[in-house]
């Protein structure tokens, strides 16, 4: 069960990374650009806590704790920076 | 016993992750592809600590494995409030199938004449 449980995760999460970075080179306006990328910084902490449980290290947990920090400050200041640019 | 809770955890968090990757996708708005990701990566990074702290329960796994969470679950409901604000005021198109809009004017004037400069 544990052997196989894992490595599918990190496809399935994977498989998602691409179908956003899809998302992000075709979408039409700059707010969908910025949600793919929020959602690709997400999908980045799940990968790293996936990885955690696999290798049983926590240095990933902290890398993703770091990663999730940054991702919600750079999507507050694009999300201020549109708001700015439209009005 | 653990250790197939532990597993049907993490399935149940690449699945929704992997939802939110095809509801990006899918979706035709701005808006609806916004809470697609938001609610269902949310969930999905819920399940997948949760399945972390099934696998190793220790203290230092469970530790970060929590702030993590209570993290996550503050902070994306902000910032995808604050997308959808940023969004709506800077008039990106609806869907043209959305049925209502209550605000006074159209999305894709955001009214000149209202003297907000400040902040």
């Amino acid at each position: 069960m544990s052997n196989f449980v894992l490595p599918l995760t990190m496809t399935m999460l994977a498989l998602a990374a691409l179908l956003t970075f899809t998302r992000l080179v075709r979408g039409p306006t700059l707010p969908d650009r910025v949600i793919a990328i929020d959602l690709i910084g997400v999908l980045i902490v799940c990968l790293l806590v996936a990885l955690a449980a696999a290798t049983a290290e926590q240095a990933f947990l902290d890398v993703g704790i770091v990663i999730a920090l940054i991702s919600f400050v750079g999507t507050v200041a694009y999300a201020r920076y549109l708001e700015r640019e439209g009005s | 016993m653990i250790e197939w809770l532990s597993g049907g955890l993490f399935f149940a968090g690449a699945t929704l992750a992997l939802l939110a990757g095809v509801g990006v996708v899918r979706m035709p708005d701005v808006f609806t592809r916004m809470q697609a990701s938001t609610k269902a990566s949310t969930l999905g990074l819920g399940c997948l600590l949760a399945g972390l702290a099934l696998r190793h329960p220790e203290m230092s796994f469970v530790v970060r494995a929590a702030s993590i969470a209570a993290f996550m679950m503050l902070t994306s409901a902000v910032a995808a409030h604050v997308i959808a604000r940023a969004a709506a005021l800077s008039g990106t198109p609806l869907w043209k199938g959305t049925l209502i809009d209550e605000r006074p004017e159209s999305p894709s004037r955001p009214d000149p004449a209202a003297p907000e400069s400040g902040r």
